[in-house]
């Protein structure tokens, strides 16, 4: 019989069952792979950030050791081009600016790092040589690098179908209401601010290996994807016309994600094409620094926005205009980054009356910029969050009484913001209060005070943030230009004996789902953990899905399971009723028992199974044998979590280092499953967002190549950069899901950045700064520090 | 071809390879021990941490040759035969200091040199320093901290947390 400790169910920090094998060393990442008689392909990029391809001779690198092939655009002439799965239309309605996107250099590169020509030789090393012996000749053209620039007239055109490096020129909100609360206003606060420019650096590098069987002329793909269903719709549909009963796309073991392995690469495409081509195996992985110019990057805005406020300090509209840079081709989520992942929450927590936000999409010869870790969210809560601040000072009122005043009342749920979201449920002043009092921020200035006795300038910073995630209902983003459906797929089946595998279209690479979904059977089924074997990954096992994103799998995925589950109850409760005779309307269930109402007559599910498989006594006219169910969940809304980060940093002035001494994280992120996955989520995303706000930049050079462009020189965050993380929550229930759940995995690296920069800025009060651009590097500080100012009185 | 004589995880291998060959191609192509990542080509991330002749090494930054008649041990050789894991594999799970587990064979080779370094016990921050030669971008650090901080009691064979724990 099934007894399920109560200690592996919901809220249980249940250690992972994933554990066991990644600490001994037999994780299975793509790159661990070998396929028997694999060949290696190394890709041969181009140094230049715009120009003109005159001619590539292969003639000698085909000649060269171990060389199978050489293949260029031409080789690929009848090939698909990289499809973006979002369309975003214009003010005027007309869709955005699509350029092509060939899966090698067709013509002309636009961003250093665009592929030209790929080798496939017996060892990797000697693919890598012979690629030194392609000659291409280039006529380099003048690049538009910076967004401005680019925008600019007369600024190179980097594709012949979008006039003025224009993708789209949209915007959500209503002008004329906005621009009469502005007209009204007691208060305009004016902010500008860069959100800068990141390198998502999963510490897996990408890699694909292309396997063609010449029997059954079947393609599989193993790749480092967060979405092998995606995958093979995208690549088999658009790319490679090979239909998905053909294709088989495996994401085994990967080796974190954070966005950057949601994308359909060309890489991808290149192995499996050439494999189907070669009849053998061909395997590329992705070198570090070839990752930073051929992974999708993150952020990259500059925005202008104005605040209006009363004379109490009440918002009373807001407008924003948005630069977004694509890079030089569009990824496959891009263009709605900076539309509905951003623009549509730019309220906040904020009852803010009414919003106008225009977002100008921008390509550039750089690589192209896609969701990262938050995707839009942390853009739109670093504008906001540094906005208020702003505004604090502007106006003298306390900036944690600002943001109380201009918070959504508790009772005010649904709320419906004027930018298109309806958030369902959320109390931000109860993670304000839970995080104040936690960080000890009433006791801050002693602090403050002692710090600066040691000559330390110490600052404290506040983050009151809000994310959509869950993505998404499919007719909502159908409608808003969205190409695919964003529902999920669960599959439970319960095996003769009892044990069940659960199939999801959720893909775990960090995330703990072996454990977490396993807990979810075990809290409704009453199967022990050990029993519960979770499948991801593989087109071939799992019926379907969409993958990992937007910190979707719980509240999406958990959701299929769930309804899954229903119907494995429903099945198992007429089979008992036959078994027991009782009428199916008499049986309950609970945790792996089927009882007769009101008697001591009770099934164990395993019992059950063993009569849905072993038919002998069963309802044959009203069942058919098998206890095995899918379903697909599409969600009703987005979900909301919430809450409040609070950072106090201390700024050594000798240096200018600024050291995050304390982290506290407050989320709202609706029912908690595991608690310890949770907090590792969270002190994750933490990092990720102290990262960006300390120490990351994809810095390019005027040129269009990229400074940052290796672990040497862009600065990943390491351990003695980062302070203990205190991770608390507070749920308020999403209240349309069965599970209750929001989200975790974006909400650290959302709410964090604005927290840093304000203590940041806090910490240099006295030195008359109003905003300090990300990152806070100690050369910025420095210059803050000694511009010949002295330090002004405080206030 | 050069030969290479080494021994890992207490086997004996003798294997031709090229002069550039790095030591981590060797484990991972040759031998198949693909516990070792490869996460930069820089030096920059210690996922390729291995023990050669009992210090951690940058597997990435050792020609094969440079190992020649050295004893190698990877994140394959830790656990006892039996299946029991070295204290320090026991507290990553124990504390969740990995995620998705790319950096964690590095991470758990370069923790335990470290503390096998400092008999008298590592403070938070001297964790955090010995840990500068490896990236993790998934846990932000602070279970992996807790975990070595508990896993260097149970090595220098003092009472520790995470045994309390157990009990
Ligand atoms: S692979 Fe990064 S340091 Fe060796
Ligand atoms: S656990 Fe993913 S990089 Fe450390």
């Amino acid at each position: 019989m099934n007894v399920v400790t109560p200690f592996e169910g919901i809220g249980a920090s249940v250690r992972r069952k994933e554990d066991l094998r990644f600490l001994s060393g037999r994780g299975q990442y793509t790159d661990d792979i070998s396929r028997p008689g694999q060949a290696h392909a190394y890709l041969l990029r181009s140094p230049h950030a715009h120009a003109r391809i005159l001619s590539v001779d292969t003639a000698a690198a085909k000649a060269m050791p171990g060389v199978v092939a050489v293949f260029t655009s031409a080789d690929m002439a009848g090939l698909g081009g990289i499809p973006c799965g979002w369309q975003i239309h214009n003010k005027d309605g007309s869709p955005m600016a699509e350029p092509v996107h060939p899966v090698l250099a067709t013509g002309k590169v636009r961003h250093v790092g665009d592929p030209v020509a790929v080798v496939v030789a017996e060892s990797r090393a000697q693919a890598k040589d012979a690629a030194e012996a392609i000659l291409v000749e280039y006529e380099v053209l003048p690049a538009a690098v910076d967004m401005e620039a680019a925008l600019a007239p007369g600024a190179p055109a980097l594709h012949d179908t979008a006039p003025g490096n224009l993708c789209y020129d949209w915007q959500i909100g209503d002008k004329a209401i906005t621009d009469a609360a502005f007209a009204g206003a007691h208060k305009v606060v004016k902010f500008e601010t860069t959100n800068n420019r990141l390198v998502p650096n999963a510490m897996e590098p990408r890699a694909a290996i292309g396997d063609y069987d010449t029997t059954s002329g079947d393609y599989t793909l193993y790749t480092t994807s967060q979405n092998p269903h995606v995958i093979r719709l995208l690549m088999g549909a658009f790319v490679l016309q090979i239909p998905e009963a053909k294709l088989r796309v495996v994401a085994p073991d990967v080796g974190g994600g954070f966005g950057s392995k949601i994308y359909h690469y060309a890489e991808e495409a290149i192995v499996t094409w050439a494999a189907g081509k070669l009849h053998r195996p061909v395997k590329w992985t992705c070198e570090r620094t070839e990752s930073f110019m051929s992974d999708a990057h993150g952020r990259d805005h500059v925005t202008r926005c104005q605040l209006a406020l009363d004379a109490q300090g009440k918002f009373l509209g807001l407008r924003v205009q948005t630069h977004a840079n694509m890079g030089a081709y569009l990824s496959t989520f891009a263009p709605c980054v900076p539309t509905y992942l951003y623009a549509t929450l730019l309220s906040g927590v904020y009852a803010i009356p009414t919003i106008h936000a225009e977002v100008k999409a921008v390509f550039t010869s750089t690589v192209p910029v896609d969701a990262y870790r938050g995707a839009g969210r942390p853009e739109a809560t670093y504008l906001l969050e540094r906005l208020v601040d702003v505004a604090a000072a502007e106006t003298g009122i306390d900036k944690v009484e600002l943001r109380r005043r201009n918070f959504i009342p508790t009772d005010a749920f649904p709320y419906q913001t004027p930018v298109a979201l309806q958030y369902d449920s959320g109390n931000y002043f109860a993670t304000l209060d839970q995080a104040l009092e936690t960080s000890g921020w009433t006791g801050f200035e002693a602090r403050r005070a002692e710090a600066a006795a040691q000559g330390k300038l110490r600052g404290i910073g506040i983050s009151t943030y809000l994310e959509a995630c869950g993505i998404a209902p499919s007719a909502v983003v159908g409608s808003l230009g969205a190409r695919a459906g964003l529902y999920e797929v669960g599959t439970i089946r319960v095996h003769p004996t009892g044990s069940v595998t659960v199939l999801t279209g959720s893909h775990s690479h960090g995330q703990g789902h072996e454990t977490t979904f396993a807990q979810l059977v075990a809290d409704r089924l009453g199967v022990p953990i050990a029993q519960v074997d979770v499948v991801h990954g593989d087109t071939a096992k799992v019926p379907f899905g969409m993958g990992t994103y937007g910190s979707r799998s719980l509240a999406v995925g958990g959701s299929a399971m769930f309804k899954a589950m229903d119907k494995i109850i429903a099945k198992g409760k007429k089979i008992a009723a036959h078994l027991m005779e009782a009428s199916v309307e008499d049986i309950e269930f609970d945790r792996g028992t089927f009882r007769v109402a009101g008697t001591d007559r009770s099934k164990a599910l395993a019992e059950i199974s063993l009569a849905a498989y072993v038919p002998h006594n069963f309802p044959h006219d009203e069942l058919e044998p098998g206890l095995d169910e899918t379903a697909f969940y599409d969600p009703k809304n987005f979900t909301y979590p919430g809450g409040c980060h609070i950072a106090e940093v201390e700024i050594d002035s000798e240096t200018g280092r600024v050291t995050v001494v304390q982290f506290t994280a407050v989320d709202d992120i609706g029912r908690v499953i595991n608690p310890m996955i949770v907090e590792g989520q969270v002190q994750g995303g933490v990092a990720q967002g102290i990262g960006q706000a300390l120490l990351e930049h994809a810095v390019y050079d005027s040129a269009g190549q990229l400074l940052s462009g290796s672990m040497m020189d862009y600065t990943m965050p390491r351990a003695d950069d980062l302070p203990p993380v205190g991770v608390a929550t507070h749920a308020t229930l999403c209240t349309h899901n069965p599970l209750g759940v929001k989200g975790c995995g974006e909400v650290g690296a959302i709410g964090s950045p604005p927290a840093v920069m304000n203590a940041v800025v806090d910490a240099l009060r006295d030195y008359g700064v109003r905003h300090i651009e990300m990152p806070a590097t100690p050369a910025k500080i420095w210059n803050i520090i000694n511009a010949g100012r002295r330090p002004m009185a405080a206030e | 071809m050069p030969q290479v004589t080494l021994t890992v995880n207490g086997k004996a291998h003798t294997v031709e390879v090229e002069g550039r060959t790095l030591l981590v191609e060797l484990l991972r192509e040759q031998l198949r021990l693909t516990g070792t990542h490869v996460g930069c080509d820089t030096s920059q991330c210690g996922a390729c941490v291995v023990h050669v002749d009992g210090d951690s090494v940058k597997s990435c930054t050792l020609l094969a040759v440079q190992a020649d008649g050295c004893k190698i041990t990877t994140i394959e050789g830790l656990a006892k035969p039996d299946g029991t894991l070295h204290p320090m594999q026991e507290a990553f799970r124990e504390y969740h200091a990995l995620q998705c587990g790319f950096c964690t064979p590095g991470m758990v080779m370069s923790a335990i040199d470290l503390v096998k370094k400092h008999p008298a016990g590592l403070s938070e921050k001297e964790i955090r320093e010995g840990l500068e030669g490896n990236l993790c971008r998934c846990t932000g650090y602070h279970n992996i901290v807790k975990a070595i901080a508990a896993a260097q009691d149970v090595m220098h064979g003092r009472r520790s947390e995470l045994a309390r724990a157990a009990e």
